[in-house]
C-alpha cells in the first residue's frame, strides 16, 4: 500500500513539474507587462530598470529555476495588475469557486442520479423520452449560452434571482461562504445550474447505462428470481452496484467542473479563481496566471491520486497486479 | 470498400437506422448544415467576406418577416451590415472543419498508439496509458487552453494569425487522443488472443500486417461511436475557445465567434445577431450527438 | 445592518440634510488596481479616489477651477505660484492638514514610481512659507499650472511615513505596499472594505469640509458600494433587476433599451476625448503592406483620399449609435485653444478619394493594416470594421489586426505600426497637451511628441508649440489656431469624433454629469 502511494506520488511529480514549465513557458512572452506597469509617459532608462527589476532580462532556463524555487514555497510573488501577494489573492477566491463547483457537484448527483435509475429502469417510458431528449439539449448546448439565457430570463425578465456576483457573504476565519445568507444563496442558483447541467446530464447517461448493464447481470436475474420485489432488486442490488463508477466519474470530473467554472465565473461575474484567471490573462498577469495553472495541476493530480487509491481499496485484482488494462 | 458499402446496407445497422424516426430526422438535419457550410460560397445569399459589398446602413436589419426586415436579408444583418444567414452558412464551415479535422487527427493518433500500445504490450504500453491516465484526469477544455496558449506565445503574432486555424485544430485534437487509444487498446487486446490471430501468426504474417489487416477492422465499430460522440464535443470546444476569445481567429469567425459578437447585442433587442448562430450551433451539435447516440446502442447489441 | 445604521441615523439626527442612510450601489466595468493616489494616471483609479482624496484645486461641474484645499491661488512671480490652504482640515484617521502634506505630496508625484509626472513636470521645488502658505517654483513660466495641480491627490506626510509609503507603490516591489490597498484622505467619503475585483466600500465622512459648500448641501450618499462588473451583458442585467443603482459605462447598444425601461434614467454628455487615426508619415517604406518600395501615406493625396472615403455620418448613426459628435479636429470644443473655424472634415465622397489614389499612382488602390485596439475606446474595433470595409470600396484593402489594450500599446509605442486608431483625452483641458504629445516632432524634449508615433513633423508647428509653451495671452492664441489650420491641412491624422459618455442609472438618483467620466458623489442625491 505504501510503495504504492510513493510510486504514484513520484508518477505525479513530472506532471506538475511538465505543467509548471507550460505554465511559465506560455506566459513569459504574452502580452507586455513592462507596457501596462509603465503607463503613458516613460523614458528607456525607467523601462530597462523595471525589465531588470523583474528578472526579464535573464536567460528563460534561470527564471524558470528561480520561478520553480519560489512556488515550492507557495511564493508566486506580487500581481503585476493588483501588486499584492497572488498567494492571498487566490486564497481569497478560492472558496467562492469551490462552494460553486460543490453545489454544481451535489445538484448533478441529486437530480442527475434519480433521472439516471429512472430512465435505465423505465427505458420506453414517455418520460424517460423527455429526460434523454432534455439530456441531449444539455450535452449539445454550450455552457456560456445557458447561462446567458439563464440571465435573460430569471434575472431580467422575471427578476427572481440575482444575475452577477456572490451576493452577501459571512466571514468563517479566512473562508467566506455565501450558504449563511438568503441573498448568498440566491446568487448560487443559476452559475450552479450552468456549471451542473452538463456534469448532470453526463451522470444520468452513466447512470442509465450502467443500470442498463447491471440490470442484464445473472445476479439481477437470479435475485428476480428468487422472488424479490422490484424495489429491493432495482435499489438493492443494482443501483448500488452502479454507484462505484459513478462516485469515480464525479471525482475526476470535479477537475471538469472547476475548469468550466472559467466560463461560468465569466458570465456571472463570480468572483472566483476562474475570473480572476480571465482577468488576468487580459492583463497579462503572469504571476496569477501560473499560480493558477499550477493549482489546478495540483488538484488534479491529487483528485486522480485519491481516485486510484479507491480503486486499490475496492478493486482487490489491483492488488495483486494490474491484470485488466484501463477501467 | 464497394464490398464494405453493400455489407452495410445489408446489415441491422441500416435496418435500426430506418426503423428510427428520431435518427433519420437527425441525420437530415446533420446532411443539411453540412451540405451548407460545405457548399456555402456557391449557396449563400452574400458573401460575408467581400468587405466593398458590406453597407453600414444596412447594419442591424431584422429578419425578412418583422416589420422592418428586408427581403435580401431572410434572417437580418449584424453590426456591419453582414447578412447573418451568409455569416452562418460560412462560420458552420469553419465550425465543422475545425471539429472534424481536430476529430480526424486524435482519431489517427489514438488510434496508432491505441494499436500500438495493445498489440505491442509492455512497457511501451504501460507509458502510453499512463499519459492516457493523466490526460484523462484533465478536462479537454483547458489542456486545449494550455495547448493554444504555448503556441500563442512561442509564435511571433503575425505568423499565428496565419497558422491560428491549425493552432485550434491541433489544441482540440490533441486534448482528445487519449479516449480513441483506450478504446482501441481494450478492443486489441481482446483481438489479439483470439484464434486467427493467433493462427496468423503462427503463419508467419508480420506483426505490422497482422495489426493493420486483422486486428484493425476489427476494432473500428467502437471507434466510429467515440468519433461521432466526439465530433460535437470537439465543435462545442471550438465554440468554447472562440467565446473565451482564444480560439479561431476573428476574420474566419466560427459559429462560436458569431455568437460572442452577437451577444453583445441581445439585451438591447437585436437578438437574430447571436440567437441565429446558437440555433445553428446547437442544431448541428445536437443532430450529430443523436446520431452518435444511435450508432452506439445500434452495435451495441447487448443493448438492444 | 443597514437598518441599524438608519435608526442611529434618525435617533441622532445626523446634520448637514442628511437624516436616513442613502446607499448607493456602482457598476462600471474595470476594478482600480490600487488605492495609492500618485501610483496609477488612469481614469478607473481616480474614479473612486477623487471620492476620498482631495486636491488643492478642484474641478467644478463644469471643469472650471474651485477652492479644494486650497482657499485661493496666484502667480506671485512668472515663476512661482502661491497658494493659500483651508485652514481647520482633518485627514480620516485624524491629522490636520498642513503646508508640509502638500510639499510632501507634490515630491511624492515627482518620484520616478509615480504615473503623475506628467502633473508637476514643470516644478523645480515648492516650499512651506508659512504653516498654512505653500509655494511652487517652476522651472519655466507656467500658466497652467493650476490646471495641473487640480488633478494631484494631497496625502498626508505622517500617515505615509509611519507606514513606510513616502515613495508612491511601485510593482516592482516585492512587498505589498499599505497604500496598495489603504487610504487617508481629507475627501467626503472614506475607504471602508476594499476587497479587489469583489467590492469597494466608502462611507460618508460627516466632517468633510465641503458639505455646506452650494453644490453639496443637497447632497445625501452616506455610503458607496463599488463592483466591478467587466461584462457589458451583465451590468445592464443588474441594472435592469434592480442590483446596482448606477452604471458608469453602459454599452452603446443597450442605451434604447435601457430608456425605454422603468424608472431607469440616462445622462449623456460629451466626453473630454478624440478618436482618430494616426499613419506612419516618416519611413520610407510602408510595413505590413504591399506596396514594398515606397511610402504611400507619405503622399499627402492618399491620406486625403482615405479621408475622403471614410462615411462618418454612417459611424455615428450606426456604430455609435448617435453617441459621438463628429469632428474636423483632434481635441473637444471644452479644451482651451479649440476653434470652431477649423473644426471642418474633409466631406465623405468616394469619387473624389479614387481620384486622389489615381492621381497618386494608385488607381488599383493598394494594400495596409490597420492596428487597432479592441478593448480601450467604446466600439473601437467595430468602428475599425467599419473603416476597412468604406475603403475596400475605394480599393484599399486594409488588414484589420485588432488586439487587446496591452499589446495594441506595446506595438504601436515601438512604432511597429503603419497607421493606428488612437484615443486622445485631455485632462488639464489646454490645447497644448494635445499638440506637445500627439504632433510634436520628437527632438528628446520633455513631453515632445511622446505619443507621435507616425513621426509627424513639421518645423512650423513646432515652433507654434513653443510659442504655446512660453507665451500667454494673444500671442498663444495665435499661435494654437494657426497650428489647427496646419493639422488641418496636413492631414497627419484622420479625425473621426469627440467620444460621448452616456451614464445609465436608477430615476431616484441625481448626479451631475462630468465630462471627465468622474462621478462625484459628493454632489448626488438619492430619493
Amino acid at each position: 500500500m505504501f510503495a504504492f502511494i510513493i510510486s504514484r506520488i513520484l508518477q505525479a511529480l513530472p506532471v506538475l513539474l511538465s505543467v509548471a514549465l507550460i505554465s511559465f513557458a506560455m506566459f513569459a512572452y504574452v502580452g507586455d507587462p513592462v507596457a501596462i506597469m509603465l503607463g503613458q509617459d516613460y523614458t528607456q532608462a525607467q523601462r530597462d530598470a523595471l525589465v531588470a527589476d523583474l528578472g526579464l532580462d535573464k536567460p528563460f532556463w534561470v527564471q524558470f529555476a528561480t520561478f520553480i524555487g519560489n512556488a515550492v514555497q507557495g511564493e508566486f510573488g506580487l500581481s503585476y495588475r493588483l501588486s499584492r501577494p497572488v498567494a492571498d489573492l487566490i486564497a481569497e477566491r478560492a472558496p467562492a469557486t469551490l462552494e460553486l463547483a460543490f453545489t454544481a457537484a451535489i445538484l448533478a448527483l441529486a437530480v442527475g442520479v434519480p433521472m439516471g435509475v429512472y430512465t435505465g429502469l423505465y427505458r420506453h417510458s414517455w418520460l424517460s423520452r423527455f429526460f434523454l431528449t432534455f439530456s441531449l439539449i444539455g450535452v449539445s448546448l454550450p455552457t456560456f449560452l445557458i447561462g446567458i439565457l439563464l440571465i435573460l430570463v430569471f434575472a431580467v425578465s422575471l427578476g427572481w434571482l440575482p444575475s452577477f456576483g456572490r451576493g452577501d457573504t459571512v466571514r468563517l476565519g479566512w473562508w467566506t461562504t455565501g450558504f449563511l445568507t438568503w441573498s448568498g444563496v440566491k446568487a448560487l442558483v443559476l452559475p450552479a445550474i450552468t456549471l451542473g447541467l452538463f456534469q448532470l446530464t453526463l451522470i444520468m447517461r452513466l447512470v442509465r447505462a450502467e443500470m442498463m448493464e447491471v440490470l442484464r447481470t445473472d445476479y439481477i436475474k437470479f435475485a428476480r428470481a428468487r422472488g424479490l420485489p422490484n424495489r429491493a432488486v432495482h435499489f438493492g442490488h443494482a443501483l448500488k452496484n452502479t454507484m462505484v463508477p459513478v462516485i469515480t466519474i464525479v471525482g475526476l470530473q470535479l477537475g471538469a467542473i472547476i475548469a468550466f467554472a472559467i466560463v461560468t465565473e465569466t458570465v456571472f461575474q463570480w468572483p472566483g479563481m476562474g475570473l480572476l484567471f480571465i482577468q488576468s490573462v487580459g492583463a497579462a498577469d503572469i504571476p496569477v496566471m501560473s499560480a493558477y495553472l499550477l493549482l489546478i495541476a495540483l488538484v488534479f493530480v491529487t483528485i486522480n491520486l485519491i481516485v486510484d487509491l479507491l480503486y486499490y481499496a475496492v478493486d482487490p485484482r489491483l492488488r495483486i497486479g494490474r491484470g485488466k488494462g484501463g477501467h | 470498400m464497394a464490398a464494405a458499402v453493400k455489407r452495410f446496407f445489408d446489415s441491422d445497422l441500416w435496418f435500426s437506422f430506418t426503423r428510427s424516426p428520431v435518427t433519420v430526422v437527425s441525420a437530415i438535419v446533420a446532411a443539411v448544415c453540412i451540405l451548407g457550410a460545405v457548399f456555402a460560397p456557391w449557396i449563400a445569399p452574400h458573401n460575408p467576406f467581400d468587405l466593398a459589398s458590406l453597407n453600414l446602413s444596412d447594419a442591424f436589419k431584422p429578419p425578412a418577416w418583422t416589420e422592418e426586415g428586408a427581403r435580401e436579408y431572410a434572417l437580418g444583418t449584424d453590426d456591419q451590415g453582414r447578412d447573418v444567414l451568409s455569416a452562418i452558412m460560412y462560420g458552420a464551415r469553419v465550425s465543422l472543419l475545425v471539429g472534424v479535422s481536430a476529430t480526424v487527427f486524435a482519431t489517427l493518433l489514438g488510434v496508432s498508439l491505441g494499436l500500438l500500445a495493445g498489440y505491442v504490450g509492455g512497457a511501451l504500453d504501460s507509458l502510453l496509458m499512463r499519459i492516457c491516465d493523466i490526460q484523462l484526469t484533465f478536462p479537454s477544455i483547458l489542456v486545449a487552453l494550455l495547448v493554444d496558449g504555448v503556441v500563442r506565445a512561442a509564435l511571433p503574432r503575425e505568423v499565428h494569425a496565419e497558422i491560428a486555424l491549425f493552432v485550434v485544430i491541433f489544441a482540440i485534437g490533441i486534448s482528445e487522443w487519449p479516449k480513441f487509444a483506450r478504446t482501441v487498446r481494450g478492443s486489441t487486446l481482446v483481438e489479439r488472443n483470439k484464434e486467427y490471430v493467433q493462427a496468423a501468426r503462427v503463419i508467419g504474417v508480420s506483426r505490422a500486417r497482422i495489426m493493420v489487416s486483422h486486428v484493425l477492422p476489427n476494432v473500428l465499430g467502437p471507434v466510429l461511436v467515440v468519433a461521432t460522440l466526439n465530433l460535437g464535443l470537439a465543435i462545442l470546444s471550438e465554440a468554447t475557445l472562440s467565446f473565451l476569445g482564444v480560439g479561431v481567429p476573428p476574420t474566419q469567425p466560427s459559429l462560436g465567434t458569431l455568437i460572442r459578437i452577437g451577444n453583445d447585442f441581445l439585451f438591447s433587442g437585436e437578438w437574430w445577431i447571436t440567437i441565429f448562430p446558437g440555433i445553428a450551433l446547437i442544431m448541428m451539435v445536437l443532430s450529430v450527438n443523436l446520431l452518435g447516440d444511435w450508432l452506439r446502442d445500434a452495435l451495441n447489441p447487448k443493448l438492444r | 445592518m443597514r437598518k441599524l445604521l438608519m435608526a442611529a441615523a434618525l435617533a441622532v439626527g445626523l446634520g448637514a440634510g442628511v437624516s436616513e442612510a442613502r446607499t448607493v450601489r456602482w457598476a462600471a466595468s474595470g476594478d482600480p488596481n490600487t488605492m495609492d493616489p500618485h501610483s496609477q494616471n488612469v481614469g478607473t483609479v481616480t474614479m473612486v479616489l477623487q471620492q476620498i482624496y482631495d486636491p488643492l484645486i478642484q474641478r467644478t461641474q463644469e471643469l472650471g477651477l474651485a477652492p479644494g484645499l486650497a482657499t485661493r491661488w496666484e502667480q506671485v512671480e512668472p515663476n512661482r505660484w502661491r497658494f493659500w490652504l483651508r485652514s481647520g482640515v482633518k485627514f480620516h484617521e485624524g491629522q490636520a492638514f498642513t503646508a508640509d502634506d502638500v510639499v510632501f505630496s507634490i515630491t511624492r508625484a515627482q518620484q520616478p514610481t509615480s504615473n503623475y509626472g506628467i502633473y508637476v513636470d514643470t516644478i523645480a521645488s515648492s516650499v512651506a512659507v508659512e504653516p498654512m502658505v505653500v509655494d511652487v517654483i517652476t522651472r519655466v513660466p507656467d500658466p497652467i499650472l493650476p490646471n495641473k495641480i487640480a488633478s494631484l491627490f494631497i496625502m498626508s506626510r505622517s500617515w505615509s511615513e509611519q507606514h513606510n509609503a513616502t515613495r508612491p507603490q511601485n510593482t516592482r516591489a516585492r512587498e505589498e505596499m499599505h497604500t496598495t490597498r489603504a487610504t487617508n484622505g481629507t475627501g467626503a467619503f472614506r475607504l471602508q472594505t476594499r476587497e479587489p475585483d469583489v467590492r469597494t466600500v466608502m462611507v460618508r465622512n460627516n466632517d468633510w469640509w465641503g458639505w455646506n459648500e452650494p453644490a453639496s448641501r443637497e447632497a445625501n450618499i452616506t455610503e458607496i458600494v463599488y463592483r466591478p462588473i467587466s461584462s457589458d451583458a451583465t451590468r445592464i442585467a443588474a441594472l435592469l433587476s434592480n442590483e446596482v443603482d448606477f452604471v458608469l459605462d453602459p454599452p452603446l447598444q443597450d442605451l434604447n433599451r435601457l430608456r425605454a425601461a422603468q424608472g431607469i434614467r440616462v445622462l449623456e454628455g460629451p466626453e473630454v476625448r478624440t478618436i482618430f487615426l494616426a499613419m506612419d508619415v516618416h519611413r520610407d517604406r510602408l510595413l505590413y503592406s504591399d506596396v514594398t518600395d515606397r511610402n504611400p501615406l507619405k503622399d499627402l493625396r492618399v491620406r486625403q483620399a482615405l479621408y475622403h472615403a471614410i462615411d462618418i455620418q454612417a459611424i455615428h448613426r450606426t456604430t455609435m449609435r448617435g453617441q459621438s459628435v463628429v469632428t474636423g479636429t483632434f481635441f473637444p470644443p471644452q479644451v482651451n485653444g479649440y476653434s470652431r473655424e477649423e473644426d471642418v472634415r474633409l466631406p465623405y465622397d468616394q469619387a473624389r478619394a479614387r481620384a486622389l489614389l489615381a492621381e497618386a499612382g494608385y488607381p488599383n488602390g493598394f494594400g495596409i493594416t490597420l492596428d487597432c485596439p479592441n478593448n480601450r475606446y467604446i466600439n473601437d474595433e467595430q468602428i475599425c470594421q467599419a473603416i476597412v470595409a468604406m475603403w475596400a470600396r475605394i480599393g484599399v484593402r486594409a488588414q484589420l489586426n485588432a488586439m487587446p489594450l496591452a499589446p495594441f500599446f506595446a506595438k504601436i509605442q515601438r512604432e511597429d505600426t503603419s497607421i493606428y486608431l488612437l484615443g486622445w483625452g485631455v485632462p488639464t483641458l489646454d490645447a497644448l497637451y494635445s499638440f506637445q504629445s500627439l504632433v510634436r516632432s520628437r527632438d528628446g524634449g520633455q513631453g515632445n511628441g511622446i505619443w507621435n508615433y507616425g513621426r509627424y513633423s513639421n518645423p512650423r508647428m513646432d515652433q507654434l508649440i513653443d510659442i504655446m509653451v512660453n507665451q500667454s495671452g494673444e500671442a498663444r492664441n495665435a499661435a494654437i489656431r494657426e497650428a489647427l489650420r496646419i493639422y488641418r491641412e496636413d492631414v497627419p491624422h484622420i479625425p473621426l469624433h469627440h467620444q460621448m459618455i452616456p451614464w445609465a442609472m436608477r430615476s431616484t438618483l441625481t448626479i451631475p454629469h462630468m465630462a471627465n467620466n468622474q462621478p462625484y458623489f459628493r454632489w448626488a442625491r438619492m430619493n
